[in-house]
């Protein structure tokens, strides 16, 4: 690694006495623990909150088919100290955002390491590096290095993955550049007038599976209207008292597939200029079965074995694209399954994407929707992509990002500040490499996290609700876990345990007042000061009031500026996208959707990378080759056209 | 398994549960693909154990390691495929500890072990595989083995990789190779036609272009360094460096390159590596080399052609191309 023999020997030093922190025992954190013992590091801690899964097991090598359902940290830990057991290795099945992890925790650390996948962790795990002031490596892949998939599965145009070290006051910090937010729709687009495949999975998951197997409590844009004549109270998705499993199945089948895409044909406004959908109605797309009644005496093989509708009906191959009649079929096979094999979870039940039946029962219901509005069916193993938002993930590339990830954690121990590279491993070589390194960005200092600046928020103050404030802006936008809001010195508003009840009743009640009634009143140029004790983070918010916003471009009916925009991004192509709102738990592993492809900040970058190239192969091959030093490497400025190199060493 | 339903060429429910992410990578047809591959590696060390690693989790049909080299407490240092423990590992060959580790990996790879000796490996035998990995032998053997390769009418691909310290070098040569390509989203087909070791190491270096990696020339005087005196790969140590000085004086005259562009700082480095490899190295050498594999099985993707260079002081990850095609 070193240049000399005397920094190698320094370097091995650092290592030694080194005690590193990684956030992650799934693709990326896999190979990153073994690389790391292998290396020589001797005090490694380990943060996970998941079970190991059978899919993680292509590429999560420490763990084995016995192993599922156990913790990942824990097995990844046993794991490496067979081949390495005089080291120290300290695991915890937990979640990096508990309480434990505090910034104290965070202090004793010389570095930390990421392998997360999801944005939320990974801007708390960048808060409190921030706050504790410890260097973290952070990465992101989304798949392959080389090529993208073939068959019918739609994948990103390149599939680029980057290291890169963040030290405070010293290179940008994870948030300095805009970061993406799961991509939303607008509710009539889901609800009413769905154009892609994915608007249909979002209704299916979000809206039918939640309201026929969750929490009955939550909101739910479902349309529930159960007929004109609206003769009772009592909710249509309801089984009724001694009604027949099948009765219901087909009852539920024709009410959300048929009558209510009736219920919306009514509104001619709607359909001008839009197709027409078609009801669909179970004796039209299973005619023969019509009669066909009993649905209890399905023979079902094995009792052990986790209820599958689709092979008890005999249907084998999830990569075909089943029939209209098919996905009925499974549809109502699915439904009944629920209420078979699972009745104690209904009303608990979150979609996950590892639950064969509620893959099987949202893949179909999205299936015949899209019949209904004329956007092409899917197979199971497409729609369960789209649903569960699934990363696409190989072993060699979370093998190339983890050793990048150690090299780099190498030199932040040794102090090489001047070495720090941010890698990108490139789809197709550009001025000849693969692994191109650049030397990292300064840190953005209009950055809300990293820097002071205070953000402004237009909002319709006379109207808007604490609540909301907090929720679409405060969490969501500025990620706070616990956050704290204070007007002027009077706390409006807290979050966590350890309340006063009377606090606690306080703080509900102005959860529900718009902003300005609140005890100290939000108006035109009202200061509010937001933190989050545990990510130690502080930031100030302006308020300009406004009366009116774009329904369509502000759906948020507010409007937060000076702090980068969360940019949606597709990653991939019809009907393909990976960035659907999702309420499956992200897990912590290798690829991440969320990122690279779909990450603005580092994709200028990376264009302007190419960009340089491409001025290079074309015009000014003079550029690169005047140099006869080949211990370049490219700089890039914020114009790309200043792009220049520079030595170093 | 997986019931009398789907033809054989479906691939099984376990399968598909198993590769259900990289099934979406690199699709169901690659997969396939993948698992009528055979693979053999000779020579385990700290880069081909991960690239072993990398491969049996994709699913190749079979993996065949060739190391008859009893393990010894050197071969720990990168490999994690050795458990440390003498009472397992003593008095037993690199190939059937490794191949012991290897299994548990993927139940559905058949991992074996082929005794023998590399630089003895004839024309027939090497029929048996599609794939071949040569690592820490010497250069004769590996020409050897190349030549082998392209004289079977067979295709066979073949591989050397080599890691010394914080440098890595990978050689390629896929013969001749059809793949797709993609074109903004489209696929096209394409030919590649690749040089031999023996062309692709023998090309006078006044023809190659100024900006050639200087881990390419350095490679070349310690591989004709090496076999000048009868060493095999990676057995030269720093006390070698003024001979190794000299041999480089020597070609770059007789080649016309200046002695700069192999700096004598490089070739301390590399010397000074011995049989040393730095372990975040091999993980990217390794994850090159099972990319590439996994590229020229499924007949998707730009293949490497035909060198890649990594040098973890600089951090950059080359790909070169000799002898340029212009040059030919």
């Amino acid at each position: 690694m070193a240049s000399s023999p005397a920094s190698a020997a320094s370097e091995e030093e650092a290592v030694k006495a080194a005690k590193v922190l990684m956030v992650g025992a799934g693709g990326i954190g896999c190979e990153l623990l073994k690389t790391l013992a292998l290396s020589g590091f001797r005090d490694i801690h380990i943060i996970d909150l998941d079970t190991i899964e059978v899919s993680n097991l292509n590429r999560q090598f420490l763990f084995r088919q016995s192993h599922v359902g156990q913790s990942k940290a824990h097995v990844a830990r046993d794991a490496v100290l067979k081949f390495r057991p005089n080291i120290n290795i300290t695991s915890y099945h937990a979640n990096v955002k508990d309480a434990q992890f505090n910034v104290e925790f965070f202090k004793q650390f010389n570095v930390v390491l990421n392998g997360l996948d999801n944005l939320d962790a990974r801007r708390h795990v960048n808060r409190l590096c921030l706050a504790a002031e410890v260097p973290l490596v952070e990465s992101g892949t989304t798949g392959f290095l080389g090529q993208a998939a073939g068959g019918r599965i739609p994948l990103s145009h390149e599939q680029n993955s980057q290291v890169t070290v963040h030290v405070k006051g010293k290179t940008e910090c994870y948030e300095c550049q805009p970061k993406p937010v799961p991509k939303s729709y607008p509710v009539c687009t889901i609800t009413s007038t769905p154009s892609k495949f994915v608007h249909c999975i979002v209704w299916a998951k979000e809206l039918l599976f939640a309201k026929m197997f969750g929490d009955k409590n939550q909101d739910n844009d479902l349309n529930v209207r159960s007929n004109e004549s609206g003769t009772s109270k009592s909710d249509v998705f309801e089984r009724n008292a001694d009604e027949d499993l099948d009765q219901y199945a087909r009852r539920i089948y024709d009410h959300v597939f048929g009558y209510n895409i009736e219920v919306a044909l009514e509104n001619e406004e709607t359909w001008k200029n839009r197709r027409r959908p078609n009801p669909i109605y179970i004796r039209d797309t299973l005619p023969e079965e019509a009669i066909r009644q009993n649905g209890s005496s399905r023979d079902i093989n094995n009792e052990q074995e986790e209820p599958s509708a689709m092979v008890s009906l005999g249907l084998r191959n999830p990569q075909e694209i089943w029939s209209l009649a098919d996905n009925s079929r499974v549809f109502l096979e699915a439904l009944k399954l629920f209420f078979e094999k699972r009745e104690k979870e209904i009303g608990n039940l979150v979609f996950d994407k590892d639950d064969q039946l509620a893959v099987e029962f949202v893949t179909t219901a999205a299936n015949i929707r899209a019949s209904s509005f004329g956007i092409p069916l899917h197979s199971l193993f497409e729609a369960k992509g789209v649903a569960g938002n699934i990363v696409h993930a190989v072993a060699t590339t979370n093998a190339i990002i983890a050793g990048l990830i150690v090299i780099e954690a190498i030199k932040v121990l040794h102090g090489d500040y001047k070495k720090y590279r941010m890698t990108y491993c490139l789809e197709h070589p550009s001025r000849k490499m693969l692994l191109m390194p650049i030397e990292p960005f300064e840190p953005n200092k209009s950055c809300y996290v990293c820097s002071e600046t205070p953000l402004l928020l237009e909002v319709n103050t006379k109207t808007t609700k604490l609540r909301e404030v907090i929720e679409k802006i405060i969490k969501s936008k500025l990620g706070m876990n616990l956050p704290l809001v204070m007007i002027g010195s009077t706390l409006v508003f807290e979050d966590g345990e350890g309340l006063e009840e009377d606090e606690a009743a306080n703080y509900a009640l102005n959860l529900e007042k718009v902003l300005a009634e609140l005890p100290a009143p939000v108006v035109n140029d009202t200061k509010l000061t937001v933190e989050d004790f545990q990510q130690e983070l502080s930031c100030s918010i302006n308020i300009k009031h406004r009366d009116e916003f774009d329904e369509e471009k502000e759906p948020d009916g507010m409007v937060l500026s000076g702090w980068s925009a969360p940019v949606e991004k597709q990653v991939t192509s019809n009907g393909g996208n990976q960035s659907v709102a999702s309420s499956s738990g992200a897990d912590y592993a290798d690829g991440i959707v969320e990122d690279i492809s779909t990450k603005p900040g580092m994709k200028r970058k990376l264009d302007e990378v190419l960009e340089l190239k491409e001025n290079c192969d074309a015009s000014s091959s003079a550029q690169v080759v005047e140099d006869d030093d080949d211990d370049d490497l490219v700089m890039l400025d914020e114009n790309p056209k200043l792009a220049k190199k520079k030595r170093w060493q | 398994m997986g019931g009398g339903g789907g033809a054989e060429e479906e691939l099984t429910a376990q399968e598909t549960a198993l590769y259900d992410r990289q099934i979406r990578v690199w699709g169901v047809d690659a997969q396939k693909r993948l698992s009528k591959a055979h693979v053999l590696v000779c020579g385990m060390n700290g880069t081909t154990t991960e690239f072993c690693k990398n491969i049996v989790l994709a699913g190749v049909g079979s993996l065949s390691l060739m190391d008859d080299h009893l393990v010894t407490e050197d071969d720990l240092n990168a490999n994690f495929l050795i458990p440390h423990d003498e009472s397992i590992y003593g008095g037993r060959s690199r190939a059937e500890v490794c191949c012991e580790s290897l299994k548990d990996f993927n139940p559905m790879v058949r991992v074996a072990v082929e005794k023998g000796d590399p630089s003895l490996i004839d024309g027939e035998f090497l029929d048996k595989f599609d794939i071949i990995v040569v690592s820490c032998a010497s250069i004769k053997t590996k020409l050897l083995i190349n030549d082998n390769c392209r004289k079977r009418s067979k295709h066979i691909a073949f591989y050397a990789i080599e890691c010394k310290d914080s440098c890595g070098e990978i050689f390629v040569d896929l013969q001749n190779h059809s793949y797709v390509q993609k074109v903004g989203g489209e696929p096209k087909p394409k030919e590649l036609a690749y040089p031999s070791l023996q062309e692709a190491i023998s090309v006078p270096w006044k023809n190659l272009p100024r900006k050639t990696t200087k881990l390419y020339f350095a490679m070349r005087v310690l591989e004709n360094y090496e076999s000048s005196v009868g060493r095999n790969a990676c057995e030269a140590s720093l006390c070698d460096l003024p001979a190794v000085l000299a041999l480089r004086k020597d070609m770059c005259d007789k080649m016309s390159l200046s002695e700069s562009q192999i700096p004598t700082a490089l070739l301390e480095r590399l010397l000074a590596a011995g049989k040393k490899q730095h372990p975040p190295v091999c993980a990217i050498l390794g994850g090159i080399l099972g990319q590439e594999v996994i590229k020229s099985i499924s007949g998707k993707g730009d293949p490497i052609k035909n060198f890649f260079y990594y040098d973890a002081a600089d951090g950059k990850g080359i790909a070169e191309d000799i002898p340029p095609l212009s040059s030919d």
